[in-house]
């Protein structure tokens, strides 16, 4: 390390001024950054890991404040800098990029302006040579055609783009340091590679030093020279990155590294050790039964945006031919049988949402048919499925726990909810002792069943959403990315508390993700979607050891490798 | 499955946030609202002010030292005493009284056509957001045609033809208030629509009746509330100036308006009382009522705070 840091934060303590008091969300913390240097900070939500990037760029917003100690860039100190001073170090100096870059960008502006007018705030151009240098920022991102780009708005481009747009607006001013934080949350792992690759090779070939905020461990150690774990506002390990899978030290970065699915863990391995310990071997699974769930030449098409002018219609001329349906399932086929999970893999954009949602029932198919245990379910028009005896045999659960859950029902409530509206005459005691069954069921303990959805974790939720899918006792169960909004240690444990009920059970699911690892880890079955078809479909062994399409190939590479 | 039946860790902040909330009840309602109300002294008096105008409406006619309509040419256009603390009018009726019993026939008409602009404007409202399509066309063509018309003048215009008669200043209040209510419930309704819960509702079985009045109509509430509690203060300003115009409220009753207007030609001869007194005590309510609508939405949506 150089005798003088870029970066140095000295005995860091962020407060927040809340209804309860003031609440600490980092404390105590040391971070020094080197020039030229990357360094990871990782750590599960509430981990005080953005709040720190936040008090560095001094972006805190009003209820915060930096307690104590000292934040030195360049040795300036940072922490007690006037309004003016911060203006110039940000952006020239400093430049951050966020977590949701659609978010970020000003979206009735051209992307090209936006970059010009960080530009000329900074002094770093005339206006007369602007635009030539916002292209030539566009093009440093590989962003193909930067002339026509430039007009572009943020709302023209996929998600993948606007990162790199944000990049280029970070990057603009040639800054120092480059804050990331979450820069690829929400984007393709093929994407999150492209963007990563990218954010590393531009701040090498500059010698600019780069803070990656994460959640995911792989991120930090394949992409970062040292990497800081964080837990509850503190800093409990900084280790270089090959060191920190090789031989981590403190009891948390064991037991995040644990929780991290990766290649050869089995499902009990991701829990905590002493919970591992105690868990009951898993039963030997069922082979799988008859097929319970046959989808067949199944479409969906939605009718294109017209584009184009109105004037011809307005001046009768020749009516255009009605633009090609985009079909966002193009006649997929696959089975799922009973006691069987089923994973369908994809990107954003794939189709396999939309499958979801058509075995579901929520939404009408375009063609193609359904057959659910022998009876065409696709026959029953959505609309009429809610009420149908059918409904209550497939069941979904839902992505974001927090968003599926009505805000103003008790978790008993929710949980009771599906069992009200099936028609079963229970008084209040049966259904009582049913939500307590069920809460039992998923380790919901039962003090939680008469909270509000805001008065539990993330985890809570997801188990609550868990036994409101599991209270008709369906026979099969849609899980939507059940996992992609929890931390990895609760991941862990819902994972398994999915696999047990499975078994115990006798269900099948059928697995939507994006997350080949976690796929993996609870499929039998995998089927790979691009573009609305089925590119490969196999064993989990088959498709994720020895894949036959270059996509499944493609994709399985853009999963970050840690150097081990 | 023992095991996995111990909750995992969850942060500080959580937990300590859990254990705060645990015990909610009304306690930690008032506690709520006690916060809100340090935190801004204007909404506190607001709140005060708005409860002294409910005392008034409820209890004020049988309290006022005269009769509000029993006149006494010996003692008129008398300026304010210890006697006569609101002066007297040209017929020598006390103005306090007459100010104080005005509150309830103002507060009943804002009242009730706040109710009803609530109900017809919310229902259409969340309709129109939930369905779409020709739900969504229809309630949004009535509004705009609403909203093309200065909207004190088509009230004038609905009473002057329905008649003049208190029931008819509610419906006109009413049906210029429609279109912030159908908006307002639209919007939220339609960003509930795609929620999760609203799907996870239709997968337990819920009918769409069910989820409009159990899972969408419960949440957008606090902000219909809010509303609420703005256009109330505009429905009293309304009303009162129906009647200032002469539509509506016919003499003698007390009634804001009517004083205000009949108060305005003693201006230029120095006989200031007799419309200064419930020109005020108006102003007072609608601002009392604005006021009491950005606390409410402070309590109900802190992230809207300004």
């Amino acid at each position: 390390m150089t005798a003088q840091p870029l970066l140095d934060v000295r005995d860091l303590t962020v407060e927040f001024a809340t209804r309860r008091g003031t609440v600490r969300a980092i404390e105590h913390i040391d971070i020094s950054l080197a020039k030229g240097e990357t360094l990871g900070i990782v750590g599960e939500s509430g981990s005080g890991k953005s709040v720190t990037s936040y008090a560095v760029m001094r972006i805190l917003d009003r209820a915060g404040s930096i307690a104590e100690g000292s934040i030195v860039y360049s040795g300036i100190d940072v922490s007690a800098a006037s309004d003016r001073e911060l203006r110039d170090l940000r952006g020239r100096e400093m430049a951050m990029i966020f977590q949701n870059p659609r978010a970020a960008l000003n979206p009735i502006r051209p992307v090209g302006r936006q970059i010009e007018d960080v530009l000329l705030e900074h002094v770093q151009t005339t206006r007369a040579e602007a635009k030539q240098k916002a292209i030539e920022a566009l093009e440093q991102v590989r962003i193909a055609r930067p002339e026509e780009r430039y007009h572009a708005y943020p709302f023209e481009m996929s998600g993948g783009m606007c990162q790199r747009v944000v990049i280029a607006l970070a990057l603009a001013c040639r800054p120092q340091l480059l804050i990331a934080d979450e820069p690829t949350t929400g984007l393709d792992v093929t994407t999150q590679k492209a963007v990563m690759d990218l954010v590393t090779e531009l701040t090498r070939a500059r010698g600019m030093s780069t803070i990656l905020i994460t959640h995911d461990l792989g991120l930090a150690a394949t992409y970062c020279d040292r990497v800081v774990v964080m837990e509850k506002g503190k800093v409990v390990e900084t280790a270089l990155s090959k060191d920190i899978f090789a031989r981590p030290e403190h009891p948390y970065t064991r037991k995040l590294m644990r929780a991290t699915p990766r290649p050869g863990a089995a499902l009990r391995d991701l829990l905590p050790l002493e919970l591992a310990a105690a868990a009951p071997t898993p039963p030997p699974q069922a082979p799988p039964g008859e097929t319970l769930l046959r989808v067949e030449q199944l479409v969906k098409e939605y009718p294109r945006q017209e584009s184009g002018s109105l004037w011809p219609k307005f001046l009768g001329g020749k009516a255009k031919e009605p633009p090609v349906p985009f079909r966002a399932v193009d006649s997929i086929g696959f089975e799922v049988r009973r006691g069987e999970t089923v994973g369908l893999v994809g990107e954003s954009g794939c189709g396999k949402s939309t499958t979801s949602m058509m075995v579901m029932r929520l939404i009408d198919p375009t063609s193609g048919k359904i057959t659910f245990a022998g009876e065409d379910i696709s026959a029953i028009p959505a609309r009429d499925f809610a009420v149908h005896p059918m409904r209550r045999r497939i069941q979904l659960v839902f992505q974001d726990p927090t968003d599926s859950l009505n805000p103003r029902f008790t978790a008993a409530r929710a949980i009771a909810d599906p069992i009200l509206r099936s028609g079963q005459s229970l008084n209040d005691a049966a259904i009582r002792a049913r939500c307590e069954e069920l809460a039992g069921l998923v380790g919901l303990p039962l003090e939680f069943l008469d909270r509000l959805p805001h008065q539990l974790s993330g985890g809570q939720k997801a188990r609550v959403g868990i036994a409101r899918a599991l209270a008709l006792n369906p026979d099969l169960v849609i899980l939507d990315e059940p996992t992609a909004a929890l931390d990895v240690s609760v991941q862990a444990v819902v994972l398994n508390l999915l696999q047990d009920l499975k078994v115990r059970l006798g269900m099948s699911y059928l697995f939507v993700s994006h997350d080949l690892h976690v796929v993996r880890l609870l499929c039998d079955r995998v089927i790979v979607m691009r573009s609305g078809r089925i590119v490969e479909e196999g064993t989990s062994e088959q498709v994720l050891e020895a894949p036959k399409a270059d996509y499944t190939r493609e994709l399985l590479e853009a999963i970050p490798h840690p150097p081990v | 499955m023992t095991t996995l039946s111990q909750p995992e860790p969850v942060s500080p902040s959580v937990t300590t946030l859990t254990k705060a909330v645990s015990a909610r009840g009304i306690g930690a309602q008032l506690r709520h609202i006690r916060y809100v109300l340090a935190d801004n002294p204007v909404t506190a008096g607001s709140f005060i002010l708005f409860v002294i105008f409910l005392l008034a409406a409820l209890i004020g006619p049988s309290l006022v030292p005269y009769d509000p309509l029993a006149s006494n040419t010996a003692s008129a256009l008398r300026p304010p005493s210890a006697q006569h603390w609101f002066g007297t009018d040209q017929l020598g009726r006390d103005i306090f009284s007459r100010v104080v019993v005005a509150t309830r026939l103002d507060m009943i008409i804002a009242i009730a056509s706040v109710l009803l602009v609530f109900v017809l404007g919310g229902l259409a409202g969340i309709a129109a957001g939930f369905y779409g399509g020709w739900t969504d066309r229809i309630v949004g063509r009535i509004s705009d045609t609403i909203m093309a018309f200065p909207l004190f003048v088509l009230a004038m215009g609905i009473v002057a033809a329905l008649g003049n008669t208190v029931t008819n200043i509610v419906i006109a209040t009413a049906i210029i208030n429609f279109p912030l209510y159908a908006r307002l419930a639209r919007s939220e309704a339609n960003i509930r629509r795609e929620a999760g819960y609203v799907h996870a509702a239709r997968l337990s079985g819920n009918s769409d009746p069910r989820i409009l009045f159990r899972f969408i109509l419960p949440n957008i509430m606090p902000l219909m509330m809010v509303q609420i509690s703005l256009t109330m203060g505009y429905a009293i300003l309304n009303a009162a100036g129906l009647s200032f115009i002469g539509l509506g409220v016919r003499p003698p009753t007390p009634e804001w308006g009517i004083m205000v207007a009949e108060g305005a030609a003693f201006i230029v001869s120095g006989e200031w009382w007799i419309a200064f007194f419930p020109g005020v005590t108006l102003m007072l309510a609608v601002f009392c009522f604005n006021l009491l609508g950005d606390g409410l939405r402070d309590i109900v949506d802190p992230l809207r705070r300004t």
